[in-house]
């Protein structure tokens, strides 16, 4: 399941949305406009949480279990930032077959989130990704820009106290 | 228009240009099962039970989508059709729950009747990972069962296209598709406004009302306990399907006998507070049409509407009447004039409603609707749950003698008994207003303006002198049109009636389910709203303010139309909601 409420509270500015009501006044008579107006909502704020998508429903007459539907039904569509530092498990095919499905589950038993999430401090965030073409490093995970290969479970915490 | 030729199974068929393969072989009688097909509100040809063969077709085609060609050759029950179609149920039942002993909908399940059909004799043939999901309770109204959906989104399409609300739909993709509401919350945290429409569209068990006929048996084996029950115009219209009938059939005689052999108390009708309602909505209306109200007046009878209307039209809830509806102004009655009369502590009635509709169940709990301090009706069921209330007590309903209802509040006029069609509520006030407003008796008493099954009908009539504009709506799609037209300017009327849901309440989301197959290809609202307007043309006494009873009730109790008492008991007020 990636369709949660997000944890970390909204921090919406001002200026944000003026922009999103501006991209929905450009955008909202023509057919097929709410992809677009989604994705322009995802430049604009990072993520689709309820106070964007509700924006959004409210302003085009479209309703917002319709939106919802939508954002969940997209993998490109984020319900939750990305936290401070993104985590990144590569499930590909090499990383899977050396366990990189257990680096990823223990993670989200650590960080109490599932993937698509972000921990309420805004800290982690955490999705599955494909082959990043570090097979021969596999299982791989990424922090940021960071790579971490040859992953063993335990490895796990070390790493996570790196970041704070 | 064009008629294309082509042949089905070998017969010669001639359809309108346009018509799909569906229509066509309904045309030559022949039945292509459906799962997920909707005339004109779900057509997606997802589920694929209605595939047949087209000689020179690539593929397997959707016969509910697919439109007629001339000379097409069609084939519908091919042995490859049918394994695909037997393999197809398999599949659906490889992701269902399969609890058929113990789901509300056995017997007339439209996946269990195909199994049947198709023989599905290993319904673990594709055995699994299944998906399982809680139930959501949290609607006061109904249960969402998700073990038992099979993802056909009837009801997604009924939610959004015919009543405007939409908010229900397919979240997350694949495996993990689920209908539910967005951010996964509860049915009852949204916007949702309980007319039950997506539950008499369902095909499955996965949607039902919740269920209070053990209540029922248990209140009236309590000898502390008075049980008094009403029924509304429509269930007499729609109960006898559950017992065989034609649709079309009225069994008002039988069910009042059923009733009684129950072990209720007293038999009431909620006809008599229908013809009540009249009385003070025609008075309202008089008066703010007199006195420079708030106009147009709206009508005030269903629960769905007014949800709705307290959602998506905040700003207009002053239009509506602040009459309270049928059912609580007969719980209210019943409460206070009935126990006084009787000398019966209004804490010791239960006051049972049965209605062809899913939202009186949350109007129940509405605040302002307790005239006697207690609730003004207790417990409200569906047509539904009534026939099981009977089935369940050894009933045989078909063998019944016909019986009349009680004293006083079972006496009613044929104004009451067509509140269940749409524009009946029109038609009955309008019957009232202009004798009141000429002082003179009308000539005929049909309003057939206001007739009929249309979205949305309009009227004027010239009432001693005024033109009185008048608009009927049901389905609360037609509605948002309706009230956009009056925000707008577009359209000016005095009066408007608005249920909420298609056809009025002879449709509503509380009476028996009619499987798609027959939904398809029958006037459902029309043949059950006959039943009312046939009904009424047989009464003696055709106008509310003709009513004995309830010219008693004023002079024993009420005073007059509007009096301060009438304000105290039979009328309420609005909140205004968001939408979630």
């Amino acid at each position: 399941m990636l369709s949660k409420k997000s944890t970390v509270s909204f921090h919406g500015t001002e200026e944000q949305e003026k922009a999103l009501l501006a991209v929905i006044e450009e955008l909202k008579d023509e057919k097929g406009a709410l992809m677009p107006i989604m994705q322009k909502a995802q430049d604009i704020y990072g993520y689709l949480p309820i106070e964007v998508q509700t924006m959004i429903s409210n302003h085009t007459g479209i309703p917002l279990e319709k939106i919802y539907g939508v954002a969940t039904f997209y993998s490109q569509f984020n319900l939750s930032p990305k936290g401070r530092y993104q985590i990144s498990v590569c499930l590909g095919t090499a990383c899977y077959v050396k366990g990189s499905g257990d680096i990823y589950n223990k993670l989200m038993e650590k960080l109490g989130i599932v993937g698509g999430e972000c921990t309420a401090d805004g800290r982690f965030s955490l999705d599955a990704c494909r082959c990043i073409g570090a097979c021969g490093l596999a299982p791989v995970m990424t922090i940021n820009d960071e790579v971490y290969g040859r992953l063993k479970v335990e490895d796990i915490d070390d790493i996570l106290a790196k970041y704070e | 228009m064009e008629n294309i030729n082509l042949t089905i199974n070998g017969l010669k068929v001639s359809a309108p240009a346009g018509s799909t393969i569906l229509e066509a072989a309904h045309l030559a009688g022949i039945r292509i099962p459906t799962l997920c097909y909707l005339k004109e509100i779900n057509e997606i040809g997802a589920c694929r039970m209605c595939i047949v063969e087209v000689k020179g077709a690539r593929n397997l085609v959707a016969a509910c989508v697919h439109p007629v060609n001339e000379g097409m050759e069609v084939y519908t029950n091919t042995p490859k059709l049918i394994q695909a179609r037997k393999k197809t149920l398999q599949l659906l039942l490889s992701n269902h729950d399969k609890k058929c002993l113990s789901c509300v909908r056995s017997g007339n399940c439209e996946l269990q009747q195909l199994c049947h059909e198709y023989g599905v004799e290993d319904e673990n043939y594709f055995e699994g990972e299944a998906n399982h999901y809680e139930l959501d309770t949290s609607a006061a109204h109904m249960v969402r069962d998700n073990n038992k959906c099979i993802l056909c989104r009837r009801c997604v399409a009924t939610c959004e296209k015919v009543q405007g609300v939409g908010v229900i739909g397919a979240n997350n993709r694949g495996f993990d598709t689920f209908i539910g509401s967005a951010f996964d919350m509860g049915l009852g945290e949204t916007s949702c406004v309980s007319c039950g429409q997506c539950i008499a569209v369902c095909p499955t068990g996965a949607l039902y009302e919740k269920d209070y006929t053990d209540q029922i048996i248990e209140a009236i084996a309590d000898p502390e306990k008075y049980v008094v029950v009403q029924t509304a115009p429509s269930v007499r219209a729609g109960l006898g399907e559950e017992f065989g009938y034609p649709m079309g059939t009225d069994v008002e005689g039988k069910m009042a006998a059923a009733l009684r052999r129950l072990g209720f108390d007293k038999v009431f009708d909620t006809d008599w507070a229908a013809d009540l309602t009249i009385m003070e909505e025609a008075h309202e209306l008089l008066d703010r049409v007199q006195n420079g109200g708030v106009l147009p007046l709206i009508t005030s009878c269903s629960p769905g509407w007014i949800k709705y209307c307290e959602h998506y039209f905040p700003d207009m809830t002053e239009h509506l009447s602040s009459c309270k509806s049928p059912q609580q102004m007969f719980g209210a009655m019943l409460k206070t004039y009935f126990a006084e009369k009787e000398g019966i502590d209004p804490a010791k009635i239960v006051s049972v409603s049965v209605m062809p509709c899913t939202a009186k169940k949350f109007e129940i709990g509405r605040d302002d609707q307790n005239a006697a301090g207690v609730p003004d009706v207790d417990i409200a069921i569906t047509t539904r749950e009534l026939a099981r209330l009977i089935k369940r007590c050894g009933i045989e309903f078909t063998a019944l003698p016909d019986e009349d209802f009680d004293d006083p509040m079972g006496e009613s006029t044929g104004a009451g008994v067509i509140f269940g069609a749409t524009g009946g509520v029109m038609e009955a006030a309008l019957r009232t207003a202009v004798e009141t407003l000429t002082g003179e008796e009308l000539a005929t008493l049909e309003f057939s303006e206001v007739r009929g099954t249309e979205g949305i009908k309009e009227a004027s009539y010239n009432v001693a002198g005024m033109d009185v504009k008048v608009a009927v709506a049901s389905g609360l799609n037609n509605a948002k049109t309706l009230l956009n037209k009056v925000k707008s300017g577009e359209a000016e009327y005095h009066f408007i009636e608005i249920m909420g849901c298609p056809g009025g309440c002879v449709n509503g989301g509380g009476q028996p389910q009619v499987s798609g197959d027959v939904r398809n290809f029958t006037d459902v609202r029309g043949i059950r709203a006959s039943v009312l307007y046939k009904n009424d043309a047989a009464k003696t006494i055709r106008k509310s303010h003709e009513n004995p009873a309830i010219k008693k009730l004023y002079d024993e109790y009420l005073g007059k139309p509007g009096s301060h008492k009438a304000h105290e008991t039979l009328h309420t007020s609005y909140v205004k909601r968001t939408i979630n």
